[in-house]
């Protein structure tokens, strides 16, 4: 009982944020509204038993790219409501595609459900809930099976990361900078000079 | 427990939303890519789901890397989104035309 509560709880305020994301009118409370749509979100995946995933979504979702979001959206001086143009003409048409798209999932889960479909023959990789708990069982599975692919994800992760300082880096004009490369080339004998001058005379530098 | 269509309904909406959000806002790319982000949203949820409801925790693991994936494309996304404005002074991508795709 109080699961079909929660789940219809979690599920109508996920529909309902998602909804304020999509049509509020400043960008920053779209973000806020994107952050409880996580939220809530995560709520439901915890209802089916997938801890770590909903906490994961909190942290890197809500705790990253919300964050990095909002970051943007202050950052830039934007004129907001220049952008909204075109809200009214591109309404209908958006509404069509988004109606067809709802039908077509829905006749395709109707289908589903008329036959199922052979999914996958193969015995069930989820142990007992009870016995082994769902990050023990999680993090056997991906440091096991999907070793490589596991490292693949954090080659993503390192090239998203280099791509982002690449794009965003500019050098500045007039500011000093050291040199670490021609500081590290320079050896004493270029640098100092050794002299033996007459006396009552200087020295030529 | 709930069933497995009522996750599924949730997660058709949702994804619905996030394509309606990149029609209406096409002008506004922070809007598009909050909208690709809920359409990660909608996928992740139905691989959980499957997941639980097949008893096969590869699901999980796939979320997972959707996951990865997702917070890679916000940060390009968001890098390219900074030096289009650094450019132009604008974020309206209806007009962005530059290359003449």
């Amino acid at each position: 009982m109080i699961q079909t509560l929660a789940f219809y709880l979690f599920a109508i305020m996920v529909v309902l944020s998602a909804g304020l994301v999509i049509t509020a009118r400043n960008p920053v409370h779209s973000v806020l509204w994107l952050i409880l749509a996580f939220f809530n979100a995560a709520g439901l995946m915890l209802l089916v038993g997938a801890e770590f995933i909903a906490m994961l979504l909190v942290i890197v979702y809500v705790g990253a790219v919300a964050v990095l979001f909002l970051f943007v959206v202050m950052m830039l001086d934007i004129d907001f409501s220049e952008l909204r143009g075109g809200f009214v003409r591109y309404l209908p048409f958006g509404v069509a595609v988004a109606v067809v798209l709802l039908c077509e999932i829905i006749v395709a889960g109707t289908a589903w459900e008329a036959g199922p479909v052979e999914l996958a023959g193969r015995t069930a990789l989820v142990p007992d809930p009870a016995a082994i708990p769902n990050i023990q069982a999680l993090g056997t599975l991906l440091y096991t099976r999907y070793l490589f692919v596991f490292e693949g994800a954090g080659l993503v992760l390192l090239v998203a990361m280099i791509g982002a300082i690449v794009l965003t880096h500019r050098a500045r004009g007039g500011v000093r900078q050291q040199n670490v490369t021609r500081q590290n080339m320079r050896r004493p004998q270029d640098a100092t000079r050794n002299t033996n001058p007459p006396v009552g005379q200087g020295v030529e530098l | 427990m709930i069933g497995l269509q009522h996750y599924l309904t949730v997660s058709a909406i949702l994804f619905v939303m996030g394509v309606l959000g990149i029609f209406i806002n096409r002008k506004n790319v922070i809007i598009i890519l909050m909208s690709i982000e809920l359409i990660l949203l909608s996928v992740n949820l139905n691989l959980v789901a499957f997941s639980a409801y097949l008893h096969d925790l590869v699901g999980q693991i796939f979320a997972m890397f959707v996951l990865t994936v997702a917070a890679g494309e916000a940060a390009i996304g968001l890098a390219i989104l900074v030096i289009y404005f650094r450019g132009r002074g604008t974020i309206a991508v209806d007009d962005a035309n530059r290359m003449k795709g």
